[in-house]
């Protein structure tokens, strides 16, 4: 980017973008402060931090908060609901969003309408909060009341209620399909596009071949968009350590099933603020946390980029 | 191709899970509706599926009258048009000049704004330099974090870079000044991508309730996502105390409970998102696509 000639050939490359690097100085700022200058607060994780302390007075007591974190039984519970709901979240909201998208596919002809009116409703759950969602999650799942009972009881599947919310072994379940419920629609976005890149004249050439609908969803619709399945799988596999914090917060409040509802995000939030002195140890979770983020995330780029390339070839 | 028989039922059944799917997305929103709807003791007998019973706006009326609520309601508008209007309108600035090839410091500010993607020091560390600018318990909280984001620079950057490069250099030769190109000639003709990304950033915001939560707890500074917050995880925890509001309200002559008061206020957060939403959605697949290339 450089000329290696000339420095003079620099300076006048700056001269002559001088409009160009003045607007450009306040978003270097604005990262700078917002992203790069928390990253010193870091510094907390290696001390015995007391608010009151200026930053030279603070006890540096090097690793004691990480190895507190490695010793602490809640650490390996939130990291065993934060794998898990990650894990169930991925393969659920994969599987159920290729399907949509193949299914979806399928309606042609005098579908037409349909197929845009199903999308565009699918689409609409991606927008609401959170807390609209889990809301109506939980006015669903009531038992006073909620629809899923109801009907449950109405088609006589169960005898008494059920409190959904209330029983652990159900609470991973519901927040993936709660993910699935939110996100379905959103996620097939990506694999409808892939699919009309694929060329229409496979199909017809299956069809000669005697293929039927699902054999030609198995055999050129699944096949044609696999390679985005796969990048978009290790993408996201990247981003396993978060699992999530609002569903889990706000479904797990009623404090029934803290045991398998709390992920890493919400053991950094009630340790750094939840506890006097707290702010160091949560500091340190939260690290913990980034730094096996940012290694998996690289991780899983390099993989995506790698296999991109490869499908190139 | 003429269908067969086999064919038939096979779209059928299709048509059959698709009418599934949509009754699973709309329904919970759908009894919610006629919830805010109906008279709220009614609502308490349960059995409420498919229309109001007892028609009132109480439920309406209860949320625009309560001040508390009607004030949290307003935050939120000031807060999602402000970091909407202002956030898109300088994160294309910014994309512009990213997007201009023989810029010197293209690569390094492109890299230095990516990386904020990846890096993030935590919820504490955050909280502490909030504290420092004096943002806690400010509205400003609401608005400078989330008003340049690196994701959505990348997106306009992207659509910036599939515009005739003619455009911009023709311009330069005119003798136009950079701001004047990005305002004459980039701006306008990146609508499709500057309205997609005004959708996100909007939704975001107006859904956001955790920054209230831990930056800005002050009750004047409240949002409606955060005052449902509260409701909701009132009427889920048994500990937790209502708002002060709600104790109020079974005072006067009609009532209004958790569940109807929160319904109506779904409804009110809903609506805008619903309204703006289809005039947009003709742009969800460029976009998206164009971000996962990058």
């Amino acid at each position: 980017m450089f000329n290696k000639s000339a420095k003079g050939n620099f300076l006048d490359e700056v001269r002559k973008q001088k409009a160009l690097i003045l607007i450009s100085v306040p978003y270097f700022v604005y990262f700078l402060i917002f992203s790069y200058l928390p990253l010193w607060g870091l510094t907390m994780a290696f001390q015995n931090y007391k608010p009151q302390l200026s930053f030279f007075e603070q006890e540096w007591i090097g690793f004691t908060h990480f190895r507190n974190l490695f010793t602490d039984p809640d650490f390996y519970r939130v990291m065993r609901n934060t794998l898990g709901m990650s894990i169930i979240n991925l393969v659920l909201s994969f599987v159920t969003a290729i399907a949509f998208a193949l299914f979806l596919n399928e309606l042609t002809g005098p579908f037409f309408k349909f197929k845009r009116v199903v999308q565009t409703i699918s689409y609409m759950p991606h927008f609401l909060s959170w807390i609209i969602v889990c809301g109506l999650v939980s006015n669903a799942l009531s038992m006073d009341g909620g629809i899923i009972n109801e009907l449950l009881l109405a088609t006589g599947l169960v005898k008494n209620k059920i409190h959904f919310l209330g029983e652990a072994s159900y609470f991973w379940w519901i927040v993936g399909f709660t993910n699935v419920w939110k996100s379905m629609g959103w996620n097939s976005i990506i694999y409808l596009a892939a699919i009309t890149s694929i060329d229409p004249a496979l199909y017809e050439a299956a069809a000669i071949d005697g293929y039927g609908r699902f054999g030609r969803m198995w055999h050129i619709t699944l096949p044609g968009i696999k390679s985005t399945i796969i990048i978009l799988l290790i993408l996201n596999a990247g981003w396993i350590l978060n699992a999530g914090f609002e569903v889990q917060y706000i479904l797990g409040s009623n404090g029934l099933v803290l045991d398998v509802s709390e992920t890493i995000d919400i053991f950094v939030l009630k340790r750094g603020f939840g506890r006097s002195g707290g702010f160091a140890f949560g500091t340190a979770a939260g690290m913990f946390k980034t730094v096996v983020s940012v290694i998996v995330l690289t991780l899983c780029n390099k993989i995506a980029d790698w296999v991109g390339e490869e499908k190139l070839i | 191709m003429r269908k067969s028989f086999g064919d038939k039922i096979i779209d059928g059944i299709i048509v059959f899970f698709m009418a599934i799917i949509v009754i699973i997305m709309v329904y919970p929103l759908w009894n919610t509706l006629i919830t805010s709807f109906n008279e709220a003791r009614d609502s308490m007998k349960g059995s409420l599926y498919l229309w109001p019973r007892k028609w009132t706006l109480f439920n309406y009326q209860s949320v625009f009258k309560t001040d508390k609520i009607f004030k949290a309601f307003i935050v939120s508008v000031a807060r999602t048009l402000i970091t909407t209007i202002v956030g898109v309108f300088i994160s294309g600035l910014f994309a512009y000049v990213l997007s201009r090839k023989e810029f010197i410091f293209r690569k390094f500010l492109t890299t230095f704004m990516i990386m904020t993607m990846y890096i993030n020091a935590g919820l504490i560390p955050q909280y502490f330099l909030y504290r420092n600018l004096g943002l806690i318990n400010n509205f400003w909280v609401y608005v400078l974090p989330g008003l340049v984001g690196a994701f959505n620079v990348v997106v306009i950057r992207t659509y910036i870079n599939s515009l005739p490069a003619s455009l911009v250099e023709s311009a330069k030769i005119d003798g136009a000044s950079e701001l004047k190109i990005y305002f004459n000639i980039i701006f306008p003709l990146c609508m499709p991508v500057l309205a997609t990304v005004a959708l996100w950033v909007a939704v975001g915001s107006w859904n956001s309730w955790f920054d209230s939560f831990i930056f800005a707890p002050k009750q004047e500074l409240s949002t409606l996502q955060y005052e449902m917050m509260k409701i909701l995880s009132s009427s889920m925890q048994s500990g937790v105390k209502q708002p002060d509001y709600l104790a109020e309200s079974h005072t006067s002559r009609s009532t209004v409970t958790p569940n109807s008061l929160r319904a109506a206020m779904t409804m009110v957060a809903t609506v805008p998102i619903l309204v703006v939403y289809p005039f947009l959605q003709k742009y969800f697949v460029t976009v998206n696509i164009g971000s996962v290339k990058e």
